[in-house]
């Protein structure tokens, strides 16, 4: 991304003053974790990372943007890597339940929330944050 | 960042105008600064449900569509109860009689129509009453309670829809009602005279008197009205007469700055008046020198309107056709189209006296023109649709009149009227939504059409049996004029054109790829949704074989991974059996590696093949290695595409076999195995016409005969099982394969991605499949050669290719953290 560091989070708006800054307020700690690179993830698609605390799913939208959710639908459970990805959405592939990446929730008038994650992506690397309150 | 906004103001508070306001939010939210007059004192409220607000099954409150907050929300400026009087077009201003004036950049007039009130002696006296808006419904109910003890006398001069909505609302009031009538029969504009015959006796029954083939001649009443008389001179008495002679498009605004009107505001394709800075909708409108005063067609001229403000430029109105339901609770009634038969058209007729039911269907070249339903109007909007898409019923003429049979299929087809349903009737099966939950919603949310009722219930959002019945209980909850879908259906919401257009202009532009499709035909998402770019990847393979790059972000999870996905997020796997036909060594290799790679369920598939289910996507490629060693290939079972070809065992084991029908089931599968198609293909060839292989529910299925093979298409099992037709019978197994080929090809060309062969045969008619396969020698020769070119591309194994390492990144992880 041409050497610029794009932050896809609340914490994007504040990093004008410091998104190191901005964690520390929220008295987190940060656990950057270096996934792949972005070409790994392919373009309108979607990667799975394990985790101890089950499967996260990375997306990459059509203008090269990443989002990470928990690689469940919050409908069923299905597994939303495996949707089709469109704008800044996915499709759940078990019953069309359509998520926003940004977000997670579901859009309406279906209710619910796939829980997301804090991704980046710097010179071409993507890093997932495994975050834990302290 | 300031920009200067444009200015829109919007004449008239009502369903058009809002509506149109609506549309033009969702495409640009901050083009236009808006300011709305409304002449009544009240938000947007639904007009239509008016007469559930007279009979009191409704409140007021539950028809606002658009509450105080909705226009603040949206930084809209209301000025309710003002009448604007004057357009200024040279100073682009609208002035209000109390000396207000707003300019505009563009100016939407939605006036919508006025009734009639005949010019006869009494017409202004207290006590005679219109009947179009709230306030005209609350003073008919202060008249009604005002009782005295004793009944009060109502006269509704019309009977029409809106007279006798009226005329019923007023009489479950407690009123004595009569109906005073012009013509021989109510509603003779919706009804023929036996119809209108049928519904005057029902309403009498509930109490109504009517009056037909009299003309009011005067009011009577010296300070408020004490009765009516007529023509004939002979009187009758009343304390309130409601006048429901019909409606006038309101344009004494527009006639009075120099707009051209003739009966309404004349308004081209997109909406637009002769003043180019002036818009219109609504049933002020004459369109095509047509006028409208039902809901359906304002929704659709909102679109349009709404698309051309903000400057996309790119809907057309072409007119709209309308149905009408009377909502008087417990009546079913449905007219769509011209039912007065003319010299050239049939009739088709049922009558049921006992059961009260009458349907009438008036036909031209076998086309549907017009149909009368009272008493079962469940298929009223099925008869609709095909009126609509022009669909040739030859085929179905003996059993049309009685309606779409599949409703039978879950034991629902005797239900005659969905209004008789109770509320806890389980109306989609495959999402377990009932009636009342489907009811509740649509007034809640306050819902318009069978996609918002989709969305917010999931009734009819899965295999779509249950659609007839969702559109009749939308028809039945809140009118028939909502049900109606515009006449053109777009593919998705990011385009306006439909399957057909796309297809057009994928082969006149020789477009090659999705992004260039995209951009050329201006869609209006950036890369599409899950719903159209599967279609489109499908339209640009059919018409490019060999050339287009396949997708793959644009297929389905299945075709992706050439894997069934379960509902654990595992997959199935069902290698090919040639025709069904396997041997122990097969047999012992698929045991083999179902060992290995420990398949929980084993299971024989509908299609004479092997299910492995339960493998993770992780072994698949290593599992379709195996596979591919012992001499199998994908069995494409995830696919639109061409599935399996089932054959019985034939001339070559049983006695009563007259062809070699295993055998020639394996030459069909070799040749159309891995084709895509618009939706799932199946085969099947029978060896006699006992016919085991069940050839009479398939795509495409062949049943042969002591002197040949007969060929039959458009069958299926499923949700609507559907026995095909009979194409034709031919004398060799080379025959066989070219027609195949050419039908397959035909229907790959042609069909509406998603639709199944046996819709898309009801759509374009038998006649027109067996012109183009059967009597087109040459034409056939060409599909033929067509299929066979593009099938030189997609049989290289997709399981052999994966093993091989292709699309890795599908099957494994980013990373384990």
């Amino acid at each position: 991304m041409n050497g610029y560091l794009q932050v896809n989070s609340p914490f994007g708006k504040l990093r004008a003053n410091g998104l190191y800054a901005a964690m520390q307020k929220r008295k987190m700690r940060m656990n950057w974790t270096q996934i792949g690179n972005l070409e790994d993830i392919p373009r309108q698609g979607s990667r799975v990372v394990n985790t101890a605390a089950g499967e996260i799913a990375l997306f990459r939208s059509v203008d090269d943007q990443v989002f990470a959710l928990d690689n469940r639908c919050p409908h069923k459970g299905g597994p939303l890597s495996q949707g089709i990805v469109h704008g800044k959405r996915v499709t759940c592939p078990l019953h069309s339940w359509v998520i926003e990446l940004e977000s997670g929730n579901a859009v309406e008038p279906d209710v619910g929330c796939a829980h997301r994650h804090e991704v980046r992506v710097a010179h071409g690397v993507v890093f997932l944050e495994v975050r834990a309150e302290v | 960042m300031t920009k200067n906004k444009m200015r829109l103001v919007v004449i008239g508070n009502g369903m058009a105008g809002i509506r149109t306001i609506e549309e033009l939010l969702k495409m640009s939210p901050d083009e236009f600064d808006i300011t709305v007059f409304g002449a009544e004192p009240q938000p947007n409220y639904n007009r239509i449900l008016l007469s559930p607000v007279l009979s009191g099954e409704m409140k007021f409150q539950d028809t606002v569509l658009n509450d105080w907050s909705w226009y603040e929300e949206n930084n809209i400026t209301l000025h309710a109860g003002k009448v604007v009087n004057k357009i200024d077009r040279q100073r682009c201003m609208v002035e209000t009689a109390t000396g207000l004036a707003v300019p505009y950049d563009r100016l939407l007039i939605a006036t919508g129509s006025n009734p009639i009130m005949l010019p006869i002696p009494g017409i202004n006296l207290p006590g005679v009453l219109a009947y179009r808006s709230i306030d005209d419904v609350e003073k008919m109910l202060t008249a009604a309670r005002d009782n005295n003890g004793t009944k009060k006398r109502a006269v509704v001069i019309g009977g029409g829809l809106l007279g006798l909505e009226a005329a019923n609302g007023l009489s479950l009031q407690g009123m004595e009602v009569s109906v005073v009538h012009l013509c021989d029969w109510p509603m003779e504009r919706q009804l023929d005279q036996v119809g209108g015959g049928l519904l005057k006796k029902e309403l009498e029954k509930r109490g109504l008197k009517f009056y037909l083939s009299r003309q009011t001649e005067a009011i009577l009443g010296e300070t408020e009205v004490t009765g009516l008389r007529f023509k004939d001179g002979e009187e009758i008495p009343a304390d309130l007469v409601i006048m429901a002679a019909g409606i006038r498009p309101n344009i004494d605004l527009a006639k009075s700055a120099g707009i051209y009107c003739e009966r309404g505001i004349v308004v081209n394709d997109t909406m637009q008046t002769y003043d180019p800075k002036i818009y219109s909708v609504g049933e002020c409108v004459q369109h095509r020198k047509q006028t409208y005063g039902l809901v359906a067609p304002l929704f659709e001229q909102a679109k349009v309107a709404a698309n051309h403000l903000a400057e996309y430029g790119r809907m057309r109105y072409e007119g709209s056709s309308v149905s009408t339901k009377l909502k008087v609770t417990g009546i079913d009634l449905f007219s769509a189209g011209d039912f007065n038969p003319g010299p050239d058209d049939e009739e088709l007729l049922l009558q049921d006296a006992a059961r009260g039911v009458y349907k009438k269907l008036v036909l031209r070249d076998n086309k549907l023109r017009g149909a009368v339903m009272y008493g079962d109007t469940v298929d009223g909007p099925w008869y609709f649709q095909m009126m609509r898409d022009g669909t040739d019923i030859t085929e179905m003429r003996e059993h049309i009149l009685f309606g779409q049979a599949h409703l039978g299929d879950s034991g629902r087809g005797g239900a005659a009227s969905v209004a008789n349903m109770p509320d806890s009737a389980e109306i989609c099966g495959c999402n377990g939504v009932c009636k009342g939950a489907i009811v509740k919603t649509i007034l809640d949310k306050k819902l318009f059409t069978l996609e918002e009722v989709r969305a917010h219930t999931k009734a009819s959002s899965s295999c779509g049996s249950c659609t007839g019945l969702v559109e009749a209980i939308l028809a039945n909850t809140v009118g028939g004029d909502y049900s109606a879908k515009p006449s053109k259906k777009p593919m998705c919401s990011c385009t306006e054109l439909t399957h057909e257009e796309v297809r057009e202009a994928i082969a006149k532009h020789s477009l090659k790829s999705l992004p260039e499709l995209m951009q050329t035909l201006g869609w209006k998402t950036p890369d599409g949704c899950h719903s159209c770019r599967p279609a489109l990847n499908y339209y640009l393979l059919s018409a490019s074989p060999g050339e287009y790059q396949d997708d793959s972000r644009s297929r389905f999870i299945n075709e992706r991974v050439h894997a069934n996905i379960q509902k654990d997020g595992s997959y199935s796997v069902v290698p090919r059996i040639w025709g069904g036909v396997t041997s122990p060594s097969e047999l012992r290799a698929i045991a083999d590696i179902a060992e290995k790679y420990k398949v929980p369920t084993v299971k024989i598939t509908g299609g004479q093949r092997i299910d492995l289910l339960g493998v993770s996507k992780e072994n698949l490629p290593k599992m379709w290695g195996d596979l591919v060693k012992a001499g199998f290939v994908s069995g494409h079972a995830y696919g639109k595409s061409l599935r399996t070809v089932k054959t019985c065992v034939g001339s070559e084991w049983c006695r009563f076999g007259t062809q070699d029908s295993t055998g020639l089931g394996i030459k069909v599968e070799k040749m159309t195995w891995g084709s895509w198609t618009p939706h799932k293909f199946k085969i099947a060839v029978s060896g006699c016409p006992r016919n085991c292989a069940e050839a009479t529910i398939k795509d495409f299925g062949v049943v042969c005969v002591d002197s040949g093979y007969e060929i039959h298409v458009g069958g299926n099992g499923g949700i609507k099982v559907r026995v095909t037709d009979f194409l034709c019978k031919v004398a060799s197994e080379a025959e066989v394969l070219e027609y195949c080929g050419a039908f397959m090809q035909l229907y790959r060309e042609e069909a509406h991605y998603l639709d199944r062969t046996a819709p898309w045969i009801e759509r374009v008619g038998l006649a027109y499949v067996k012109q183009r396969v059967v009597e087109d020698a040459a034409g056939r020769a060409e599909l033929y050669a067509r299929f066979l070119e593009s099938q030189k591309y997609s049989q290289d194994d997709p399981w052999k290719e994966r093993a091989e390492g292709k699309d890795a990144h599908e099957y494994a992880a980013l990373a384990t953290i």
